[in-house]
């Protein structure tokens, strides 16, 4: 292909993200609903960036209380323990247990911190119109998609605990504040991720004529 | 790039409709919201974080960062969040988050110590920390002034403050086997414990603090006496044996007890930390050692045999002292043996009584007074056997009307006191002046004389038996004085009668005595 492909924006055109309908807008407005299936309709997602970055600092905000704050408060005969997520790595690592600890450090630290950096690096070359590494750009955002469902998991995982360990008055789990912060940040991030519009990412490149192939 | 526009007149048209153009999205609310919720979380985690306080402590066994509490009265008022060394790594310092609720109550009184199972005599507490670990306990003190840094006590507090009561001091020069917590009996009855003791710089004395709850800090007065009431007091005296004790637990692990004597006069309860002395022995409380003892010699001629130091000085079967050292000394040029006996009196049992803060050199003179009376009326030192199974002596002083008289020499240190021998030894010497006199009697010359004697006596028997033998046929019946003495009883009898007719007559007619007998012719 030598040509700039032609996005439907360039003619005008809509695409109802949920039917995949194409469709003209009303005259003298840019948004409507689908005809076949009433789904709001937009060149682009409305407000795309600015709702992608409140959603993105949301989750930067909550993040530092779900690290900060402990995530389960274990009651057992000898005292109770509150511990945050890091210490509860700190506690998992062991010669025999690193596995586990090691998911739980990729799963509950590493991956949110990572989604929240991929949608701002994501925000920050669109708004900057940037053509370069698009592909790279557009894998990083499917990925984040991906990931995002799973990320519930660690708070399952944890309310689970709390839920079934009540063996009072011998051993209680409790769910410790910073696990409410922590599924702030995987609902905020899992927000960003469907406010963000990945047509943006190409948007600059076909106004600026870059070609792909 | 918009005259490809409408090339594609298939596709619908959307349904449109027009919003209102906002500048901001309504999404930020969101991350205000967040940030909101954070900057509170965060406020209430600051502000629920109390003072930092820092302990020390002789170890750190069984203490953990982060997870051993401070504990006030059960409820948790703290966390140990951090532990290391002292510099010079002879201790351990902790320091503790506390709530935000303590702050008024960590002063300069407040108290720290490790709770951890702990068995001792009495009591044994802290088990719960078998199971549980060990936690520091609190105790808040009165003080208003606020302070940070504390020294954990090696031992929990026996009293918990807040217990209604008072301390007393207690002067002993001996521990016994008293410990903190041993109990305090008042009449059987355990009413307060040993809270701590101490020795005092010179290791002469140990000061012990007891603590007596309330209502019985009331009965304890300043003539109340204190003693150690250790194990079992057998006493074997007149009245046969007595044993005494507080009770099972003070036979096993000591006790102090006290007791005010009933016949002293009521006094205002004493004040709190007032001292007294702890006396080793029930009787040696009701008999205190005397205040200000004076010393004074006695010197015995005889044997000291059962006299040891200890033995009482009575005066009249009264104790007034005691005898303090017996020693034998002998005089070279006269070589003779004496045993001079160092006694120790006691002027208050003497009748000095001690009232206030009476000049020492008054009570000097009270005392001479005293002394030089006692021996001008006849009182001298003696030995005497107290007890005859035992064959014990003591120092007796009595009264001797008859001794000699002697004045006492205040020049000499000690002073010496007059004495005369003992009881045993006046008894042997007057025996043997009995023994003396008998052989100086002359019975050769005695029964000479009496055989003389006899010899007239047997002449003036035989004699007088001719007299009686002469009176005897004088008064016989048949001879002529018997004859002439019974005619004249008879005439008597007559007489009698005719006087009693008169009589008679008489007392009827007393007028016959002028008139003569009615009837008759004058």
């Amino acid at each position: 292909m030598s040509a700039t492909p032609s996005t439907a924006m360039q003619h005008g055109l809509q695409n109802c993200g949920a039917c995949g309908l194409l469709s003209l807008p009303a005259p003298g407005v840019e948004e409507g609903h689908c005809p076949r299936c009433a789904e709001p309709v937009a060149f682009r997602k409305r407000d795309s960036i600015q709702r992608t970055w409140a959603f993105v600092i949301a989750a930067a905000i909550c993040y530092i209380p779900a690290n900060l704050l402990p995530v389960l408060t274990t009651t057992t005969a000898t005292g109770s323990d509150s511990d945050t997520i890091l210490q509860g790595v700190i506690l998992l690592w062991s010669p025999t247990g690193w596995p586990l600890s090691l998911i739980v450090l990729i799963a509950s630290i590493i991956i949110p911190s990572a989604k929240i950096a991929v949608m701002a690096y994501l925000l920050i070359t669109v708004q900057r119109g940037s053509i370069r590494n698009n592909e790279q750009r557009i894998r990083l955002f499917r990925t984040v998609e991906f990931i995002g469902r799973w990320s519930m998991v660690d708070v399952f995982v944890d309310t689970f605990t709390a839920a079934l360990v009540q063996l009072q008055p011998l051993m209680s789990v409790e769910p410790g504040p910073g696990l409410f912060f922590f599924a702030m940040v995987v609902v905020l991030t899992m927000l960003a991720v469907e406010c963000f519009d990945p047509r943006l990412i190409w948007d600059a490149a076909s106004e600026q004529g870059v070609q792909y192939g | 790039m918009a005259d490809e526009r409408t090339t594609l007149p298939t596709v619908p048209q959307s349904r449109g409709f027009s919003r209102r153009r906002t500048p901001f999205s309504v999404v930020w609310i969101i991350p205000i919201v967040a940030a909101a919720i954070g900057v509170w979380v965060a406020v209430t985690r600051i502000l629920s974080q109390g003072p930092e306080i820092t302990i020390t402590f002789a170890s750190a066994e069984g203490l953990e960062a982060g997870k051993t509490k401070i504990s006030y009265k059960g409820v948790d008022v703290g966390t140990i969040s951090k532990i290391r060394l002292s510099e010079d790594h002879m201790r351990v310092i902790a320091n503790a988050q506390m709530a935000p609720t303590t702050e008024d109550f960590l002063t300069d009184d407040t108290r720290f110590w490790v709770v951890r199972p702990r068995i001792s005599g009495a009591t044994i507490s802290g088990l719960g920390t078998l199971i549980s670990g060990s936690y520091i306990g609190m105790e808040i003190g009165n003080s208003k002034q606020s302070k940070r840094e504390f020294i954990a006590l090696e031992t929990p507090p026996v009293v918990s403050e807040g217990v209604p009561g008072r301390f007393f001091v207690l002067k002993t020069s001996s521990l016994g086997s008293l410990d903190i917590g041993t109990p305090l009996f008042f009449r059987h009855l355990q009413v307060g414990q040993i809270a701590s003791y101490r020795l005092d710089k010179s290791g002469r004395n140990f000061t012990i603090r007891v603590f007596v709850k309330a209502p019985y800090d009331q009965y304890v007065n300043p003539n109340t006496r204190f003693w150690q009431a250790s194990g079992i007091d057998v006493q074997l005296s007149a009245s046969g044996l007595t044993v005494r004790t507080e009770s099972l637990l003070s036979i096993l692990i000591g006790g102090v007890a006290f007791e005010t004597p009933v016949d002293s006069e009521v006094l205002s309860p004493a004040d709190a930390e007032a001292v007294f002395t702890l006396y080793a022995s029930r009787a040696e409380a009701y008999e205190p050692p005397p205040k200000h003892p004076q010393t004074y010699q006695v010197i015995f001629k005889e044997s000291v045999r059962g006299l040891l130091p200890g033995a009482p000085v009575e005066l009249r079967g009264i104790k007034i002292g005691q005898v303090t050292d017996v020693r034998a000394q002998i005089d070279f040029r006269t070589a003779q043996f004496s045993v001079p006996v160092t006694i120790e009196l006691d002027p208050q049992r003497l009748g000095v009584q001690v009232i206030g803060q009476a000049p020492p050199a008054e009570l000097e003179a009270a005392r001479r007074r005293l002394i030089d009376s006692l021996v001008a009326h006849g009182v001298r030192g003696q030995l005497r056997t107290g007890n005859l199974l035992t064959g014990a002596a003591l120092v007796a002083f009595d009264f001797f009307p008859g001794a000699k008289p002697v004045s006492v020499d205040w020049s000499q240190q000690p002073v010496q006191l007059p004495t005369i021998p003992g009881d045993l030894q006046t008894t042997e010497r007057k025996v043997e002046d009995i023994v003396d006199k008998v052989n100086q009697m002359p019975f050769t010359e005695i029964g000479n004389e009496l055989k003389n004697a006899l010899g007239q006596l047997n002449l003036t028997l035989v004699s007088a038996r001719g007299t009686l033998n002469t009176a005897d046929s004088m008064i016989s019946p048949d001879s002529a004085q018997g004859q002439e003495l019974s005619n004249t009883l008879m005439e008597i009898n007559r007489m009698a009668r005719s006087l009693r007719v008169l009589a008679d007559y008489l007392e009827q007619h007393p007028e016959a005595l002028i008139r003569g007998k009615p009837g008759e012719p004058k």
